[in-house]
């Protein structure tokens, strides 16, 4: 069973939300999207000081039998990204909450407001 | 019934285990009206007319000696090239996506990678792309996933045609602009376009469509001043001798592609050949076809694997990096066989003996009267002979001869009417070209007359 | 360790001397010093018998047809017959260079005009064009001619392609690189496309529709007529992807069912060698109005029974030129050879084998207990079992029960193909196997059933007893060792 952190807010396609204040969210994906991919071997991060809009693809997960687009859960500026996934992309299959974060983004206030609670997300995700 | 082996009996119990009585039954899910048509092919031949039969058509061509490259090339091949590539474990086996059944394909895939790799000082080879041609224009749209889409491509008008032709098919589906760049008349060499250029890529062939040796270096430098990537396309042979890729100009190309055909490939009027691609590991992601990696397996024993599959169509479907499915497989196998078998010393011994024997030909037509060179500067084992008669005649009259005496630029709508881009390879003995100056010295004559 | 080192192992011959130094006495002082290679070039020196021997013992640990049976769904791996190599090897088309003028090379013109005309005959096609040189190019080819048609009429918002979801992957891969945005159409739960979503993807910007029948799911497409009336209909074209025509061959031609244009697979149906993953050859067919945009060269036949080359002066709407020459002439005398065997009669039982081997086979699997994928229809010349009981019961997957074939010399299956069906086996026998094959085939998969129910750990660590266990894909790829290095 995958654990969905309490703390999180969640997309359909399985990115989480940490709102870390001062109109600063961290993303990664969900516990649930790393066993659907298997085995991470590739991030492709979007870069930092660009603009993503919310729904679009801003970068490729890869894993030995799929590719996945890894799309933007709110609309803002990159801030900040996990540099050091480039070396280990293990950490998203080993800690996708913690060391395998992937972004930071600069939004305005309430940006997560229409994002998923853990409960929903759990019962979309079936787990 | 050929190939079929099926008894009347055993056709019985397939169809009662099935439940049905005739094998049309086999079929009643298809609408009637799509059936029902006669099919309008010749009866089958038994095995031994078909042998017969084989031979009389190969016999229909005209052996030749053989002086013409343009991109295909006249080569020995050691007997255990094919002797071994032909065995039924590689012949008949599929793609090696179950990688324990495939170690045999997968390992020489990994070998002709390494060979690759190390012959143009790149760090990745990919398992090969259908040819010299279409590898080029996979690596036009490498570059431009690299570089930014909307950018052009610099294609030299010294490129061979066939191969300038393909850009236009492939890459003008996407609507890619090819800008052409221009060569010296006297020399018959790229000259740079001057001023602003924000192009993706420029082209660099070493070899050109002439024969004739470019300044690499200045041309990879000048590439990389404009933020562009060079693209080499080389002849592996010529290889054994010539400066590799890697290491043109300060930075060396970025992708290099080219016609595997001279590794050990029969000429066979054009095809099946393979095309090679090497790149900088830095942009493996965007690199298209087959790569075949060295892992270990749950007891830590060395094995080979397919690997970077998500960038291919099978999963990646409309976003891959190519819709190229196959390889050239068997070729890249006769190949790294072939590149064995030569080895290094093999492979540069071959590569001088072509330029030696294409040298000794050029002087030896140096007393023809009324030839000229229409190209100074160096060359590797073709160069362009200038006719004061049509290059075409001269070469139709030399077939009666049982010379190819190589290939006509008019043809591809390039040079004068007497221009004659000759080849020469190790297979060429002194005494063949002896023979060439004869028949050609014989049929100026004759056609003058 | 690896019992068969790399080639690069065998390197006691190199010569010593620095490859630079030696440019003078080799003849090459001619050439500029700066475009000569600087340094030797690191590759083996190995002895003749060393490379026969390192090279005949790495192809002892491959499968293959010769030495295996091979049911991989969707690839058509049957008998591949040797006199078809043996042909395409006389010196008489293996030495010809692809600049000799045509009188020169009468022979093969005369070989490549009657595969023409026989791929017409077998298709219900106007026309055909060898040059393609495997089905993905085929595919390029021919969905660059449906572009080409639309935009010679001025029909320029004709942007995007319908593709079932089930499709092959290379079908949406080619749309895209020929410039169309890709439309998915869902099957229904019967197998068939679903007419409702087709109808609703139907429009004024439908360039047209790529279809495979049988379709990739292993049964016949039921509506393909009046699919083809409706993308007719809408004023969009006909793809078909050859890929399954061995179910087909000598009984439906693709031109009947409306079909505008096709590739065929030469190395599936035509029984050319597969040779490790190429080379094939993907000969494209079309109706009438597509005929101006065949790719070239092709070859034509003049009033005195003469071979020619038809080439860009001839074909001025010609989508181009696909290669550098002609295509993968060695494998077309391949096909050449294989259909002037068979003959009509003999390209007919083609297909009334193969649909024989696919359906004996499912229905015996099913008797052991296996689940068909879709147990209401007739399989085509494949079908696809679906074990996900053996996931629910035991955790095993489709992967499970193919790397314990293995085990049992006999190569796996395609699976996780069509995505569509989770847990699949895509098993096509061909018409070349033998009952008694397909009876041990029955037996051994009966057993693994059995294995998997009872001994499921044996599955789970398969393959037991071949050079390699499973290997770690996930270190291939992070490691990423594609070349050794000198």
């Amino acid at each position: 069973m995958s654990t969905v952190p309490e703390n999180l807010r969640y997309t359909e396609t399985h990115e989480w939300v940490e709102n870390i204040g001062g109109g600063r969210y961290r993303v990664g994906i969900t516990e649930h999207a790393q066993e659907l991919l298997g085995d991470l071997v590739f991030v492709e991060l979007p870069a930092v000081g660009g603009q993503i809009r919310v729904g679009n693809p801003c970068g490729v997960l890869e894993s030995v039998k799929a590719a996945a687009d890894l799309y933007a859960p709110i609309s803002g500026t990159v801030e900040e990204v996990n540099e050091a996934l480039g070396e280990n992309p293990q950490w998203l299959n080993e800690d996708p909450h913690g060391r395998g974060w992937i972004m930071v983004i600069n939004a305005d206030a309430g940006a997560w407001d229409g994002l998923l609670d853990a409960a929903a997300y759990a019962r979309i995700a079936g787990v | 019934m050929p190939y079929i082996p099926h008894g009347a009996d055993e056709v019985a119990q397939m169809q009662a285990a099935i439940g049905i009585t005739d094998l049309e039954a086999l079929f009643d899910e298809v609408p009637a009206q799509l059936e029902g048509h006669d099919l309008l092919l010749p009866a089958g031949l038994s095995e031994m007319a078909l042998r017969r039969e084989l031979e009389e058509r190969a016999a229909a061509n005209t052996p030749l000696r053989c002086f013409a490259g343009g991109g295909a090339y006249a080569h020995h091949i050691p007997a255990i090239v094919w002797e071994i590539a032909g065995r039924g474990e590689f012949y008949t086996a599929y793609t090696p996506y179950q990688a324990e059944a495939s170690q045999g394909t997968l390992q020489v895939l990994y070998e002709y990678q390494s060979f690759l790799t190390r012959l143009t000082e790149m760090e990745v080879a990919n398992a090969s792309l259908y040819d010299g041609a279409s590898a080029l224009a996979e690596a036009c749209l490498m570059a431009l996933r690299l570089q930014g889409e909307g950018k052009a491509i610099l294609v030299p008008d010294n490129l061979l045609p066939a191969w300038r032709e393909v850009l236009h098919s492939i890459l003008g589906l996407q609507e890619i602009p090819l800008l052409g760049v221009p060569y010296d008349r006297q020399t018959g060499r790229l000259q740079l376009p001057e001023g602003e250029n924000d192009s993706a890529a420029l082209i660099i062939p070493q070899i050109n469509a002439f024969g004739g040796l470019e300044a690499v270096d200045a041309l990879t430098d000048w590439a990389h001043a404009r933020q562009m990537l060079a693209i080499a396309v080389v002849n592996p042979l010529a290889l054994a001798i010539l400066k590799a890729p890697g290491v043109w100009g300060q930075g060396g190309a970025d992708l290099v592609v080219g016609e595997g055909q001279p590794l050990g490939i029969p000429l066979s009027a054009g095809g099946p050949f393979f095309g090679f691609l090497t790149c900088r590991k830095a942009h493996v992601r965007q690199m298209p076809g087959r790569l075949v990696a060295r892992t270990v397996d749950v007891q830590g024993r060395e094995g080979f694997c397919l690997t970077l599959q998500a960038r291919e169509q099978h999963i990646r479907r409309g976003k891959a990096t190519s819709n190229i499915c196959t390889n050239q497989g068997l070729m890249v196998i006769a190949a790294t066989i072939h590149m064995a078998a030569l080895g290094g010393d093999g492979l540069r011994q071959t590569a001088v003996a072509c330029h030696r024997q294409a040298r000794r030909l050029r002087d030896l037509l140096a007393d023809v009267p009324g030839v000229q060179w229409p190209f100074s500067g160096p060359f590797f084992h073709e160069f362009v002979l200038r006719l004061p008669l049509s290059a075409k005649a001269v070469r139709d009259t030399l077939l009666e001869r049982g010379i190819l005496a190589g290939i006509c630029l008019a043809e591809w709508g390039m040079g004068e009417a007497g221009d004659l881009l000759v080849c020469v390879t190790e297979l060429a003995s002194d005494a063949d070209l002896l023979d060439y100056r004869d028949a050609l010295l014989a049929t100026l004559k004759d056609l003058s007359a | 360790m690896n019992p068969t080192p790399l080639i690069f192992a065998y390197d006691h011959h190199r010569d010593p001397v620095q490859a630079s130094a030696r440019a003078a006495e080799e003849g090459l002082e001619d050439i500029p010093q700066t475009l000569l290679r600087g340094d030797a070039l690191h590759w083996p020196n190995p002895s003749e018998l060393e490379v026969l021997r390192h090279y005949t013992r790495l192809s002892q640990r491959n499968f293959s047809i010769d030495t295996h049976f091979y049911p991989l769904g969707s690839c058509t791996m049957k008998y591949n017959p040797r006199i078809a190599h043996e042909g395409a090897m006389l010196a008489g088309f293996a030495r010809l260079h692809p600049q000799t003028p045509a009188p020169a090379m009468q022979g093969l013109l005369r070989v490549l005009w009657e595969l023409q005309e026989w791929l017409a005959a077998i298709t219900g096609m106007a026309a055909v064009s060898l040059t393609p040189a495997a089905g993905a190019q085929g595919e390029l080819a021919g969905v660059a001619m449906i572009r080409a048609y639309h935009q010679a009429r001025g029909d320029h918002q004709r942007k995007r392609m319908l593709i079932p979801t089930a499709a092959h992957g290379t079908n949406p891969a080619s749309a895209r690189m020929a410039g169309f945005a890709v439309v998915e159409i869902p099957n229904g739960p019967d197998g068939d496309l679903d007419l409702a979503a087709l109808d609703a993807a139907l429009g004024p910007d439908t360039a047209g529709i790529m279809l495979t029948n049988p379709s990739t799911l292993g049964v016949f497409e039921r509506q393909i007529v009046q699919i083809a009336e409706r993308v007719h209909g809408a004023g969009g074209l006909l793809y078909y992807d050859g890929a399954n025509l061995n179910a087909i061959l000598g009984r439906v031609r693709p031109g009947d069912m409306g079909f505008d244009v096709m590739h065929l697979n030469l190395h599936k149906t035509l029984a050319t060698p597969h040779g490790g993953g190429g080379p094939g050859a993907g000969a494209v067919a079309v109706r009438e109005r597509l005929l101006p945009f065949l790719p070239q060269p092709r070859v034509a036949r003049d009033e005195h029974g003469r071979y020619h080359w038809l080439d860009a002066g001839d074909l001025p709407a010609s989508i181009g030129r696909l290669s550098a020459h002609a295509g993968n002439i060695g494998v077309l005398l391949r096909a050449h050879a294989y259909l002037r065997r068979l003959g009509r009669e003999g390209v007919e039982r083609v297909s009334r084998y193969a649909a024989l081997n696919a359906n004996y086979l499912l229905k015996r699997l099913q008797a052991v207990g296996f689940q068909a994928a879709f147990p209401e229809r007739r399989a085509s010349h494949e079908f696809i079992l679906s074990v996900t009981d053996l996931q629910r019961e035991n955790g095993i997957r489709a992967l499970d029960v193919a790397k314990r074939l293995l085990d049992y010399g006999i190569h796996a299956p395609t699976v996780y193909f069509p995505q569509l069906v989770p847990e699949c086996l895509l098993i096509e026998p061909t018409e070349t196997e033998s009952k008694a094959t397909l009876d041990r085939f029955v037996e051994v998969m009966q057993k693994i059933r059995q294995e998997a129910l009872e001994t499921p750990q044996l599955l789970r660590e398969a393959p037991h007893h071949l050079p390699v266990g499973r290997l770690d894909e996930a270190l291939a790829a992070r490691r990423l060792d594609v070349a050794d290095r000198a």
